[in-house]
């Protein structure tokens, strides 16, 4: 293999990547605070990238507006979420969570058949995305959109780091997640955090969406899917709960998928297999993943 | 508590009785079909309206839909249309025929858009002998050892072959790379007969420089590009689903591959060029039928009534709907009957039957032996380049 063509394969590998670990971010978010595995996130990416389809195509909103508002309300599309179907089951065993997780991800991909019906449409792009924006570095062609997810990514990270790690509600969090019962004697409204947690985690999805579509910009209900398990998985190789953890998990993800096609092109068609390989092995070897705590499980 | 307990109990019992009548019901209401004369003729439809497939499944629908209102009748009786979703999905396509079958109790069916939804569906009508008229899939397994399977279009060895040689002749290609899709019996059928037709035109084994593969719902491709730039090809034969292709090619371009992109019917949807937008530009693709093509006085008739119920220009998936449904009403006249065995017979008998996309006459495994025509998109339509006869 040419170094030229390798260095293409690389690039092809980071612009996926960062797109990965953007959304495998919010997904490990909440894991680490609540435990819960948000199987609708992948959906609420879904419901971000419709909102500012429809912003921009039939209300001709400016770009920031029409990303704000998707923010926003794909943000208060989680804190519902929360509210109906994870909050009323806070104390039940969590395989129920677990599976009004995996319905609310059905009843949100069903809801956007029937709302945004079934045909894929076209996402529309600012035209410095296009595809002859492309811009030619040292025999590497590299798509602009490329060098604005990775900035985006690191941005997110370094916020939810702050979040989490320097402010009064991110300690909340942290001791909500060591807790809840303690957490509430100690004066914290478990709820509200819960809320805020999804807020966030929501928000997150929705930037990823937009990214989503702006990278490959055609739309449909069920876009959500595939995302959402290749970004599970990211999180889960990186450690789930873990959110540094999540971008690398899925920066490595992204490399593995691009390098099977490049290296092994006539099994290209089990890229998507690979990354399930990954997870089976990962839980094998690793289960906590590559950065994950080492903890015993609470009784 | 009791009380809401009892309530649920009876709620629970009452989601049984309509199964207990089913069941019990069902020989009886054979026995009294056969005492009464039925009064309408039910036609079940299996389209994908939704998923990836979604755009083609709408468009064969909207054709099916204007040929009912044409002709509502046959033999004095009003034809019911029955549309069942089969989501672009295997399993759903099986589903969807079980449900006409048995609970609409359909004399014949309609569908699929997409090859390997037809051929489970398939599968499921054949064990139940009703007869299934496929509009738009062209892989040969769908008729092959199926009795009940019909279809108004062309098989995809013709279509391989047509975009094989409009390569090698139009566009004097002599090396090319495949990039198909390997979860669609259609993209891997078609690419199959595309790299036998090109490599006997170039009589070298070799220029089928690389066979690259995807899977549905993939969305990045650059790793095939990089591949398919590094062996700099002359004409690229990329037939897929029309989102996936489009994403496809706009990477391509972005990646500064100028090789034309060649791929076969299913590209032919208004999604194809506005996901593509300039890139698809210069895309080839084969199809069933074009308006701009000069047709016969029965797809003059359709373009119009076309054009007054949905104000645009038809395409060939509509085309072929309309054709699908007017082929079964030929054949229950000529069968002077609604029983499936009997329209199934007729249907095989069906000879120079006038339709939209051409004259179409059954061979031995219910394919209709028709022409083909080239489209390329340009200026943002689809143009009509040529039309191929079969060769």
């Amino acid at each position: 293999m040419q170094l030229s063509m390798f260095f293409q394969h690389l690039a092809n590998a980071v612009s996926l990547g960062s797109l990965y670990a953007l959304v495998a971010i919010g997904y490990t978010m909440v894991y680490g605070i609540l435990r819960l595995i948000n199987f609708a996130h992948g959906d609420l990416l879904m419901v971000a990238a419709y909102i500012v389809y429809y912003g921009r195509g039939m209300f001709h909103l400016p770009w920031p507006v029409s990303i704000v508002l998707a923010v926003a309300l794909t943000s208060g599309t989680g804190i519902i979420v929360e509210r109906a179907a994870y909050r009323p089951l806070r104390n039940s065993p969590r395989t129920t969570i677990l599976i009004s997780a995996i319905g609310v991800s059905f009843l949100v991909e069903n809801l956007g058949l029937v709302v945004f019906g079934g045909r894929p449409q076209s996402f529309p792009l600012p035209a410095m995305f296009d595809s002859g924006s492309a811009k030619e570095i040292a025999g590497v062609r590299v798509e602009n959109i490329t060098f604005v997810i990775p900035a985006v990514t690191l941005l997110l990270l370094l916020a939810l780091l702050h979040i989490v790690h320097r402010t009064k509600v991110g300690m909340a969090m942290r001791a909500v997640a060591r807790d809840f019962d303690t957490a509430g004697l100690m004066g914290i409204d478990v709820n509200r955090i819960i809320a805020v947690t999804f807020a966030i985690g929501s928000a997150l999805a929705a930037v990823g969406g937009i990214m989503w579509a702006m990278k490959f910009p055609q739309i449909n209900p069920l876009m959500g899917m595939m995302p959402g398990m290749k970004c599970f998985i990211a999180a889960v190789f990186g450690g789930i709960g873990n959110i540094l953890g999540a971008v690398i998990g899925g920066f490595l993800l992204g490399v593995a998928e691009i390098m099977i096609v490049a290296f092994l092109p006539s099994i290209s068609g089990y890229r998507d297999a690979f990354a399930f390989v990954i997870l089976i092995g990962t839980l094998l070897l690793r289960p906590t993943g590559l950065l994950g705590e080492k903890v015993a499980e609470k009784v | 508590m009791r009380k809401t307990r009892l309530v649920a109990i009876v709620l629970l019992l009452a989601l049984f009785v309509p199964l207990l009548q089913g069941c019990g019901g069902q020989p009886q209401g054979q026995a009294q079909e056969e005492e009464q004369k039925p009064t309408e003729v039910h036609i079940g439809v299996y389209e994908p309206m939704t998923g990836p497939s979604a755009s083609g499944g709408q468009m064969t629908w909207e054709g099916i839909q204007l040929a009912n209102e044409m002709y509502p009748e046959v033999l004095g009786m009003p034809v019911k249309l029955h549309l069942e979703d089969n989501k672009t999905d295997k399993t759903e396509a099986a589903n969807a025929v079980t449900r006409l079958i048995d609970q609409k109790k359909v004399v014949a069916i309609i569908g699929s858009y997409g090859s390997s939804l037809s051929i489970a569906g398939g599968e499921v009508a054949k064990n139940k002998k009703i007869p299934v008229v496929g509009c738009s899939p062209t892989n040969p397994l769908v008729t092959q050892d199926n009795p009940y399977y019909f279809r108004v279009c062309f098989i995809d060895p013709f279509q391989g072959k047509v975009m094989a040689k409009y390569a090698y002749d139009n566009l004097g290609a002599r090396t090319a790379v495949i990039i198909r899709n390997v979860q669609d019996d259609y993209a891997v059928g078609l690419a199959n007969y595309f790299k036998q037709a090109f490599i006997e035109l170039t009589g070298d084994s070799k220029s089928i420089l690389a066979e690259l593969e995807y899977n549905t719902g993939d969305q990045d491709f650059t790793a095939q590009l990089t591949q398919t730039a590094s062996l700099a090809p002359d004409v690229i034969f990329a037939p897929g689903n029309y989102g996936d292709s489009a994403l496809m090619i706009r990477q391509a371009r972005s990646l500064k591959i100028t090789a034309p992109f060649l791929g076969g019917d299913t590209w032919e949807a208004p999604e194809f060029i506005e996901i593509g937008g300039a890139d698809v530009e210069g895309a080839t693709l084969s199809t069933h039928y074009s308006v701009q093509a000069t047709g016969t006085d029965v797809s003059k008739e359709f373009v119009d009534a076309y054009r007054a119920k949905y104000g645009k220009e038809p395409n060939a998936f509509a085309a072929l709907g309309y054709d699908a449904y007017l082929m079964i009403l030929d054949a229950i006249k000529r069968a002077n009957s609604i029983n499936p065995e009997d329209i199934r017979d007729a249907l095989a008998e069906t000879r120079d039957f006038k339709g939209v996309t051409g004259t179409i006459t059954m061979d031995e495994n219910g394919d209709a032996n028709k022409s083909a025509v080239i489209l390329q998109v340009k200026n943002g339509k689809f143009e009509y380049l040529t039309t191929v006869e079969p060769f």
